[in-house]
């Protein structure tokens, strides 16, 4: 039971983290729980797919066709995320100002909560196939799901969920006008660890070795592998041991979807409004 | 598409060098050979087959990865070159099972 929980939980407690921004960064915006809620469906059903194909996933390309489908889903989770906020810096204030005039939000901004629900669908296709592959090995040597595997699952489950509540609930008590730059601040920090993430599976596959240096190493003061670690390591990309070519992509990340709102948010002079 | 059509090619390039190849299984939550050894300085590749009946996470941090093996499937990790040492690696979905690469 102990060793399902733990597994549970910390899967679920990255991907809660993730869902839990996404529902501070959406709040106001009218429909956002379908949307997010269809993400983690999707991404439920996502996970089983991919761990009923690993098998056949990770011999492609050589044995390492699971590092490349880990490198495409968050290359595609970045532009997801950075696409979002060039948006928000754009749209933002008028959606702002809308939702308060009329009291529910214009149909465009649906198109960013599309792009947000993907990104939820990646976190949770991600943790999840880890869970199921898991759960499965657990039930296959037991010869079935045992009581304990069930009761530690759920427990895990409920846990992680809290957190996704916490990471929600602390992030609304910001007051209004400074959540949208806090939630754009995290957004981007967000997209640049998973760029540094999707360049260590690159890496993992061997197909990047150039600046495959390991630039320091801060293991002895915060290991990836504590629950810290694990949470700053969802939350802005912290890495123990990050290798040159994943810092530049993490700050080049930075470098772009900064460069890209601050050109985008300058409006041109008031038009009839596009959906 | 053609990303990944470049990324395969670029892989049979680069996989054309001086990588060293460490075969591993995992069989009744162990590693064998347990413990393996590698020179510095040279990327290094592990090929490991999950002969268990149960999926492993098959992880190492101070190696810098992580990859999922289903049952009865095969898996090759690559590692950037090292310096020498005693470096760790296990299945992180049953975290008794561990091994060791040394590097002279």
């Amino acid at each position: 039971m102990l060793p399902t929980l733990v597994i549970v939980f910390r899967e679920v407690f990255e991907a809660g983290l993730i869902v839990g921004i996404i529902m501070a960064v959406t709040s106001g915006v009218a429909a956002r729980g379908r949307w997010v809620a269809g993400g983690i469906a999707a991404g439920v059903f996502g996970a089983c797919l991919v761990a009923v194909f690993t098998g056949g996933l990770s011999e492609l390309f050589g044995g390492s066709g699971q590092e490349l489908f880990n490198a495409c889903i968050l290359g595609f989770a970045v532009l997801m995320l950075g696409w979002h906020n060039v948006w928000m810096a754009r749209h933002g204030r008028e959606l702002a100002a809308e939702m308060r005039e009329a009291g529910a939000a214009v149909a465009a901004g649906s198109k960013s909560l599309a792009a947000l629900a993907v990104v939820v669908a990646i976190a949770v296709l991600r943790e999840g196939s880890e869970v199921v592959l898991f759960l499965y090995g657990v039930a296959a040597a037991a010869g079935g799901a045992g009581v304990g595997m069930l009761i530690g699952g759920a427990i895990g489950l409920a846990l992680g969920a809290l957190v996704c509540l916490l990471a929600y609930r602390g992030l609304i008590t910001i007051p209004t006008r400074y959540l949208f730059a806090v939630t754009s601040t995290l957004i981007t920090l967000l997209a640049a660890g998973m760029a540094a993430q999707a360049i260590a599976f690159l890496e993992q596959a061997g197909l990047l070795t150039v600046w495959g240096q390991t630039v320091w190493d801060t293991s002895w003061i915060l290991s990836d592998e504590s629950i810290l670690g694990r949470a700053l390591h969802t939350l802005i990309g912290y890495v123990d041991q990050p290798t040159a070519m994943q810092l530049v992509s993490y700050t080049a990340t930075l470098a772009v979807i900064a460069v890209l709102m601050k050109l985008f948010a300058v409006r041109p002079a008031p038009q009839p409004r596009a959906a | 598409m053609l990303i990944v059509g470049l990324l395969a090619l670029s892989a049979s390039v680069v996989r054309a060098d001086d990588t060293v190849t460490l075969s591993l299984a995992i069989k009744d939550h162990q590693f064998d050979p347990a413990e393996v050894h590698a020179p510095a300085g040279k990327p290094i590749a592990f090929q490991v087959k999950n002969l268990g009946s149960a999926a492993a996470e098959f992880e190492s941090s101070a190696l810098h990865f992580e990859k999922v093996i289903a049952a009865g499937a095969e898996a090759v990790v690559h590692v950037r070159p090292l310096e020498p040492g005693r470096y760790k690696f296990f299945d992180d979905f049953h975290r008794a099972t561990e091994g060791f690469l040394i590097v002279p």
